[in-house]
């Protein structure tokens, strides 16, 4: 089920990023929350409640948006455009830290 | 001064129109914006693959939004102009600024905050669940990426974008199944007076509600709304809701755009240490300044809805006037006559703003009424009986103190979205006046950093 639904500009190139490790297609100049919730109904797992999340602002400042590279990046979804061969997380990659033995 | 470093915070109307002030007195401003393009919020540019025309995209104010971009990308050879830089925080002399990976300092003889505007919510019960967005966010959903925020929209909540992004949803093609706003229709005549100042954007109000309703939309007005219906997994699923004192009604959605008008940006202002003031037409805390942007701190100036909430239009005039005060106070030659003409603008729009407070009323009663389950903090689960809790437990009344024993303000948000409805809970609750509650201060770094950021010189 998706949550997006497109009302224009389909006319774009398309390009394919992999999100939890599985492809999903996306349109040129889509950011990464339009192209997964236009595939999906929610982008992450609030940490605070049961409930799924889906971003709420699109302008960057609530938060509500984050995603993860593989290297555990923190992106905000609203702001970050999609772009091919990225390789997203919606959950928090576990942090690695160095140990200095 | 030889040469006087001028920083501009934000490249929307406010931004732009300060930006050619500054190149027209020969001076090279430094231009810091955290959006990818400029335009701001209200005048967003669509990405560069786009193709909608301006009519479509901007409605009545495509001329506006033409010129105002247009006038931007002929400052873009004459400025330092720094997209996606956040301004994390004002501190010693300095604006320190964060990209991706670059963390900088930069001095400032003059500083002006075009900070802009967020949304101002009311929390309604439910609206955790996927599927309820800001009502700009819905603006920006349709306007920079041409998607809908869902299957079937409801707009729920007041003010005059309620209308505007509704019926831009209709025009997009988006099923749009009901406008619900809490404001009674009685309170748009008390304000016609001041709503005459602009004759042209009241039109504009007035076509928009005809042709929501030519449409086939359902509008409504003195709604009280109750419940946004949804489940963990799938999201939202309606919207429970009264029509005055009428009886209970649901209608099936799978998305909400709420929103009461806008609320300023005010975190920068009150980091560079501005003296802040309650306006209680709006029932919220301001940074002072006087009639031309000057703050109550020397070198530090404020324009556009980053200071009070009075619109595109008039956030170009008070752009332009800040930034020739700026000019003036450095020793550069300005026009006095035009700064009269741009001070009587801004006046007109003043008057009109007041207007729409009027017509379309902050629902402060809601925040006390919201039952003890309902979130009011999004970010962290914080529920509005959570804040009761630590009310009766600490009697904390102020609004930071209850922040720190609650956590309501707290999270990654930094109370953006549930700070001006938990002071008017803790208010409600306590029985004293709103502004006794105090406004929560602003906290560095003003957005999340990333950890592994990077130094390096201005």
């Amino acid at each position: 089920m998706s949550r997006f639904v497109r009302l224009g500009e389909t006319d774009r190139p398309s390009l394919t990023l992999h999100v939890d490790g599985a492809p999903i297609a996306a349109l040129e100049g889509d950011t990464l929350m339009v192209a997964l919730l236009s595939q999906g109904a929610a982008l992450r797992q609030s940490e605070f409640g049961p409930e799924r999340r889906a971003g709420f602002c699109l302008m960057g400042a609530c938060q509500d948006c984050w995603v993860w590279t593989e290297s555990g990046d923190r992106l905000r979804a609203c702001s970050t455009l999609a772009a091919p061969g990225q390789r997203i997380l919606t959950s928090q990659p576990e942090a690695s830290w160095p140990t200095h033995a | 001064m030889a040469d006087p470093r001028i920083i501009i915070v934000g490249a929307g109307p406010a931004g732009t129109r300060a930006a050619e002030a500054c190149v027209q007195a020969g001076i090279r401003p430094i231009v810091l914006d955290e959006g990818r393009r400029d335009g701001g919020q209200i005048y967003r540019r669509q990405p560069d693959n786009f193709t909608r025309p301006y009519a479509k995209l901007y409605g009545t104010e495509a001329p506006r939004a033409q010129a105002l971009h247009e006038t931007f990308d002929g400052l873009k050879d004459r400025i330092d102009y720094r997209a996606e830089t956040l301004v994390w925080n004002i501190a010693d002399g300095h604006v320190r600024t964060a990209t991706r990976t670059m963390e900088s300092a930069l001095p400032f003889d003059a500083l002006l905050l075009c900070t802009g505007a967020t949304d101002r919510l009311m929390p309604v019960k439910g609206w955790q669940f996927a599927g309820a967005y800001s009502l700009g966010g819905a603006q920006v959903a349709l306007k920079s990426q041409a998607v809908s925020i869902g299957h079937k929209v409801v707009f729920m909540g007041s003010g005059p974008l309620l209308y505007l992004v509704a019926s831009q949803y209709v025009q997009a093609g988006a099923d749009v199944v009901a406008v619900l706003d809490t404001a009674p229709y009685s309170a748009r005549i008390k304000a016609l007076p001041d709503l005459l100042a602009v004759p042209s954007v009241l039109w504009n109000g007035v076509a928009l509600t005809l042709a929501l309703k030519r449409a086939g939309v359902m509008v409504r007005n003195s709604v009280k709304p109750l419940e946004i219906l949804g489940n963990v997994e799938d999201g939202l699923s309606g919207i429970r809701f009264r029509v005055g004192a009428g009886a209970e009604q649901t209608i099936a959605c799978d998305a909400v755009a709420m929103g009461h008008h806008l609320r300023p940006e005010t975190q920068l202002a009150d980091l560079a240490r501005c003296a802040f003031a309650f306006d209680p037409v709006t029932r919220q805390w301001l940074p002072e300044r006087d009639g031309d942007g000057r703050s109550s701190v020397a070198g530090v100036y404020l324009a556009g809805d980053g200071a009070k909430i009075l619109g595109a239009r008039s956030a170009e005039a008070s752009g332009r006037l800040t930034a020739l005060a700026a000019l003036g106070d450095l020793g550069l030659p300005v026009d006095k006559g035009e700064m009269a003409s741009l001070r009587g603008d801004v006046g007109t729009y003043a008057k009109f703003a007041r207007g729409l407070a009027t017509a379309f009323p902050w629902p402060a009663e809601q925040a006390g009424a919201l039952p003890d389950e309902a979130i009011l903090c999004r970010c962290e689960g914080v529920t509005a009986g959570d804040l009761r809790a630590v009310m009766r437990e600490t009697g904390a009344k102020e609004a930071n103190r209850a922040k720190a024993f609650s956590r309501v303000g707290m999270g990654r948000c930094q109370g953006r979205y549930c700070g001006l409805a938990a002071a008017e809970l803790i208010a409600a609750q306590a029985d004293i006046p709103v502004e006794q509650v105090g406004r929560l201060r602003g906290q560095a770094p003003v957005k999340p950093l990333n950890i592994s950021i990077g130094d390096t010189d201005a």
